[in-house]
């Protein structure tokens, strides 16, 4: 049992994701076909006729049937083609190639800082249920996720930014007069520190701080909540108990055994802690000024810009199903309950 | 959002009571939120009929006064009256969060605990489905949803409601598959419950505590959720007065001084999305078997 | 799909590491205060006007980096602010231009030390080729050549090197004036053609991301959806050098980010900011504000004929009697604009357009004209605007709503993304009332009537049809203003304008930007970009 149980049980799971990806693939045609207007008409420019906008139609691909352009998306797709986008005229592939690590940036640090302070106050706060610990932590994080993020972002930049002056304006990556470093990985954090360019790091960081912080204070509630819960229910269970009563050192009971019990509900929430993250990121983005991929998408939403949406969608798709299938896995590696079926 | 599912066991109404007061008593914070959310239903009912001024009367002469006696969260770019507009809003959010979270409560936890009890195909489908829907940036697919739709109030609390299904559906899931071979069941399996009667009546209570941390956290989102839409242009239609569509609008006044005009309805925001937040993890002491005496 | 197959593409997908990296420029190239810091909403899709799907902003890539064969001169208004001349015609690439004695062609001398950014000379064959590109690509290029009665490559001769000669097909006066507007530029024609290809004659796809030109500043690069930066071309010969080195364009889409980033002083110049904010830095004196009303514009609601009320003149002035103006004024212009209401008569006396109209806030006369339409019970209508717009747009919809509703008229309101409004509004013409702005670029009443009064012309979003004024607009729009049928066609036409109202003007708003007080040189263009040529700083 045990190991090639497992083994296979992740080789199934990687199977499971084909199905949802050709769902995913569907869907996101059926919707960006659903959006309301003619982008044709919209990108023929405002002295346009009839015929330009008929013109650009054809370029675009809009002028055959639905199946036919679904085809030619399938087959484009196939070969790694995710067409251009009109909005900005360059390739989809390419923009999210610029745009993803910005992107992932962000939400990393912001979940990172999320991580590192929820779960120890979640652990603090199931070690003393209804103490005034316990009240405060409650109180604290359900504060942080009680106000829109876009709200939360533009009151930061008010006050730290315009009143206070203590972190750099609020555009983008880097201020206007420093450069990015040469490309690696994407991440300018990275990046700056593996060409020794302390100058550019501080640099990053610094334009990072604020929406980081954003960020991670839109999901503290949801680790710090889960992990306390989970830890409570752990923490009243028979073995613990049992655990208790055998006098084991508390330290060891709390970490070695209530914690990697406890962190089953935690992995879950993991995952949708990064979902909503990076639907956050669209309105962070767009109050930072943060050239990332949500800002992108939000642009091509509102002028049904098709082959940017379906592109964006898609390899947010393809992350999300790496994603999960880490936490399942994880998940299967950490629970010893799951899959002793096999 | 009521907990009566996990009052089936044979409880008698007194007793729970005596719970709920022994947890409120435990929990101030809970009590705190508990009143708050009373207020909100009171604004939520009353609303219209207690607000100083027409919500949808514009007034250009008055327009973005602060705070004062006469308009105590001051007036916004038409003039109209910030804390009518508030108090009227409590009962269209409401309704947005409740509904939503209404309904992919009941479909999810009725797929999740299928997929989980049954596992084979029941779960791969469901499973797929989940994935699909998982596999959106949720809130860029609330976006698409809308921007598909059309920005109305239904599409909101539809698209609402489809991004939080899976994670419904994967709670329930999990919470089920974990427990359907514990002892209980297998017992309960052996005096001869059908698959529908183990399922309702054993399962599915057990999930209701994790599943309820679920609810209040969502129905805190689903607010919050309307208010990004709001954000970007594809909320609630104006004039109707909407917590998230006035913090929006009220956000890009910040800079130039008028406060009033965000933090008003931010603050309401906040604190129905606290409130909702705080009393969700009362909820699940509440109805929690294992802290019940 | 087989799953080998889709994970094959994904990875294809995923390891696409071959594109063009962020160039690792040495920081701090130019100093400060060489350096003009510049912040708006939107940035450049594209650096060749002739694209399609090129937007707005790109205009201003057009302007700057390219050079065309004239340009207008400049007029100071009253209120300090410079403005572009729609009267005089400056040299620009060429350096002067006879008609000829017929009046049926036009042959241009080019400067004969103009150079492109890559140092080859500018010849009378790269104008020819540039020119026969615009004409032929199709789309909004193609459109705005035809305007000024520019149709076909046959209508361009390149003399000798520096002569170039344009035919007429028709006498018009919009003919020199429209090679002024951004579309006509001049591109390196033996480099283009080093990059054009059989399906791509006219180098598009490079052209996009390459600017191939000799104007004022060079680019230094451009990083899509994030900024762009030019440097002075230091061998420009077509005008006055620069006065600043280097010009960087920042995206910011926050609006109140950008006032806060040019209140902070780390921005030079802030554009696309709501008329509020405009208001307020000009009343707080910290900045410098200046502002043009756009010329031939103005911030409108039309009635659509589709919609049956509508069809009824009575309706029409109804509603334009049911219209709170000067509320409109105060909290959607906030003052930047010139009203449209309160005019004195029916019957104009200025071909100036826009001009105020007849009417004004008279909720009594409304409700008179209603009845005796047959409408004293009123109607429902959905009121439509453009989400892009709503800063201005909402809070006139809000008012505008409450005005209709003291006559009886019931309406929702409808806020509608960009790519949908475009198809709702200008190609199907379905919304039955909605607030619009459209702005002609070339500053003739009649041109004004030609987009919009016109029927099935593009921003006729009415459906407004009368045959008196198809008449008088296809007879005027060619004509020199000093024709002696010119004033009285164009009076004619503002006339009947006034008295079927199927748009109803408020105000004819401004264009508006804010600078640093150490910051010169801002002229307001008809095509609303930013032009960076005039801009200097003192330190």
């Amino acid at each position: 049992m045990g190991g090639t149980g497992k083994l296979s049980l992740i080789g199934r799971r990687l199977l499971q994701a084909v199905p949802s990806l050709i769902g995913i693939v569907i869907v996101t045609f059926v919707l960006t076909r659903a959006l309301p207007g003619d982008p044709a008409a919209y990108f023929a420019g405002p002295a346009a006729d009839e015929q330009s906008i008929a013109e650009i139609r054809t370029a675009l691909g809009l002028d055959g049937s639905l199946p036919e352009q679904f085809w030619a998306y399938v087959t484009d797709l196939a070969q790694g083609d995710l067409g251009v986008s009109i909005s900005t005229g360059r390739p989809v592939v390419e923009e999210i190639f610029e745009r993803l690590p910005a992107s992932l940036e962000l939400t990393l640090t912001g979940l990172l800082l999320a991580i590192a302070i929820a779960l120890p106050l979640g652990i603090l706060a199931a070690t003393r249920p209804n103490s005034w610990v316990d009240h405060l932590c409650r109180v604290v994080v359900t504060a942080g996720v009680s106000l829109p993020v876009f709200f939360t972002g533009l009151f930061f930049v008010y006050v730290f930014y315009f009143v206070v002056d203590v972190v750099p304006s609020p555009i983008g990556r880097l201020d206007i007069f420093s450069l990015a470093p040469p490309r690696v990985t994407g991440f300018y954090l990275i990046d700056s520190l593996l060409v020794g360019d302390f100058q550019t790091f501080g640099a990053a960081a610094a334009q990072l701080a604020l929406p980081a912080i954003t960020m991670a204070m839109f999901v503290l509630a949801p680790l710090a909540r889960m992990t306390r819960g989970s830890m409570l229910q752990v923490l009243g269970s028979e073995f613990i108990r049992t655990a208790n009563a055998n006098g084991l050192e508390r330290r060891t009971i709390l970490y070695t055994y209530a914690f990697r019990n406890a962190l089953l509900p935690i992995l879950t929430t993991l995952g949708m802690v990064f979902s909503f993250m990076l639907g956050a990121n669209v309105l962070v983005e767009k109050v930072f000024a943060w050239p990332g991929i949500g800002s992108f998408a939000v642009n091509a939403l509102v002028v049904s810009d098709f082959a940017a949406v379906q592109g964006f969608v898609l390899s947010m798709a393809i992350l999300f199903v790496m994603l999960n299938l880490t936490i399942d896995v994880l998940y299967t590696l950490i629970d010893p309950r799951v899959g002793i079926e096999g | 959002m009521s907990v009566t599912p996990a009052t089936t066991r044979e409880s008698d109404a007194g007793e729970w009571f005596r719970h709920f007061r022994y947890v409120m008593a435990e929990n101030p914070v809970t009590l705190i939120a508990f009143c708050l959310f009373l207020m909100l239903l009171v604004f939520a009912v009353f609303g219209p009929a207690i607000t100083p001024y027409d919500p949808l009367a514009s007034e250009t002469g008055n327009a973005l006064q602060p705070p004062s006696w006469a308009h105590w969260f001051g007036t916004d770019n038409l003039g109209r009256d910030v804390l009518s507009r508030v108090i009227v809003a409590t009962r269209l959010d409401l309704l947005i969060a409740v509904s939503a979270v209404a309904i992919s409560f009941a479909i999810g936890s009725v797929l999740g605990s299928l997929a989980g009890y049954y596992g084979g195909w029941t779960d791969r489908v469901v499973g797929r489905c989940t994935d699909t829907i998982m596999a959106f940036p949720l809130f860029v697919l609330a976006m698409g949803i809308v921007a598909a739709l059309g920005n109305t109030v239904e599409n909101i609390v539809y698209a609402t409601a489809i991004i939080n299904l899976p994670f419904y559906v994967r709670v329930a899931r999990a919470e089920v598959n974990v427990r359907r071979h514990a002892g209980f069941v297998a017992a309960a399996k052996l005096a001869g419950n059908s698959d529908a009667r183990l399922l309702m009546f054993h399962l599915y209570p057990n999930i209701l505590p994790p599943m309820m941390v679920q609810v209040s956290l969502n129905l805190g989102w689903a607010i919050l959720n309307a208010a990004g839409l709001s954000f970007i242009g594809l909320g609630v239609r104006p004039p109707t007065p909407e917590w998230g569509i006035m913090v929006a609008e009220g956000a890009t006044y910040i800079v130039s001084g008028e406060w009033w005009m965000a933090l008003f309805p931010g603050a309401a925001l906040m604190l129905a999305v606290f409130c909702f937040n705080l009393l969700g993890d009362g909820l699940r002491d509440l109805i929690d078997p294992q802290r019940r005496t | 799909m087989k799953r080998r197959d889709f994970l094959k593409s994904s990875s294809l997908l995923m390891g696409a590491g071959v594109l063009p990296l962020l160039k690792h420029v040495p920081a701090h190239a130019a100093g400060r205060e060489d350096t003009i810091v510049v912040v708006l909403a939107n940035g450049p899709n594209s650096m060749d006007i002739h694209r399609k799907g090129t937007n707005r902003p790109s205009y201003a890539i057009a302007v700057n980096l390219y050079d065309r064969l004239v340009g207008y001169g400049s007029k100071t208004l009253a209120n300090g602010t410079t403005m572009y001349d729609f009267e005089t015609i400056e040299p620009e690439l060429a350096e002067s231009w006879e008609l000829a004695p017929d009046g049926m062609s036009v042959t241009f001398k080019l400067r004969p030390d103009a150079t492109f950014h890559d140092g080859s000379p500018v010849t009378a064959d790269d104008v020819k080729w540039s020119f026969d590109r615009a004409v032929s690509v199709g789309g909004f290029p193609t459109v705005q050549m035809k305007a000024g009665s520019l149709l076909k490559p046959e209508q361009f001769t390149a003399v000798d090197a520096t002569t170039f000669k344009i035919d007429f097909i028709e006498k018009s006066k919009l003919t020199i004036p429209d090679l002024g507007v951004p579309v006509p530029i001049i591109i390196n024609a033996k480099e283009a053609n080093k990059h054009a290809t059989a399906d791509d004659p006219w180098a598009t796809e490079y052209l996009h991301r390459t600017p191939l030109g000799g104007g004022a500043f060079k680019l230094e690069r451009w990083d899509p959806g994030q900024q762009v930066v030019y440097t002075r071309f230091d061998d420009w010969k077509s005008g006055p050098l620069p006065g600043v080195k280097r010009v960087i364009i920042r995206e910011v889409p926050s609006a109140s980010t950008r006032r806060a980033l040019l209140e902070k002083g780390d921005a030079d110049v802030s554009l696309d900011l709501p008329a509020k904010d405009f208001r307020e830095l000009a009343d707080a004196g910290k900045v410098s504000v200046q502002g043009a009303p756009i010329e031939n514009s103005m911030s409108a609601l039309g009635l659509n004929m589709n919609f049956e009320p509508f069809q009824k003149k009575l309706v029409r002035q109804a509603v334009a009697y049911a219209i709170p103006y000067d509320d409109i004024f105060e909290v959607a212009a906030f003052g930047r604009g010139v009203k449209m209401n309160g005019g004195t008569s029916f019957k104009p006396t200025t071909t100036d357009w826009p001009q105020p109209f007849p009417y004004d806030t008279d909720y009594d006369k409304a409700r008179e004209l209603l009845a005796e339409a047959g409408y004293k019970d009123g109607f429902e209508v959905p009121l439509s605007f453009n989400l892009g717009l709503a800063d201005w747009s909402e809070p006139a919809a809000l008012l505008v709503q409450e005005g209709l509703g003291k006559v009886g008229i019931k309406s929702t309101l409808d806020k509608i993304p960009g790519a949908n409004w475009r198809t709702k509004a200008l190609v199907e013409k379905s919304l039955p009332l909605h607030l619009k702005n459209f702005g002609g670029w070339l500053n003739y009443a009649d041109y004004y009537f030609f987009w919009v009064y016109q029927y099935g012309h593009l921003f006729n979003s009415m459906n407004y049809k009368n045959d008196e004024i198809e008449a008088l607009v296809n007879s005027t729009l060619k004509l020199e203003v000093g024709d002696p049928a010119y004033k009285p066609n164009v009076l004619r036409m503002i006339e009947i304008a006034f008295d079927e109202v199927p748009l109803i003007p408020f105000y004819q708003p401004f264009l508006d930007v804010a600078t640093q007080k150490n910051v010169s040189g801002y002229e307001y263009w008809f095509h609303r970009q930013l032009d960076a040529r005039a801009l200097a700083k003192k330190s």
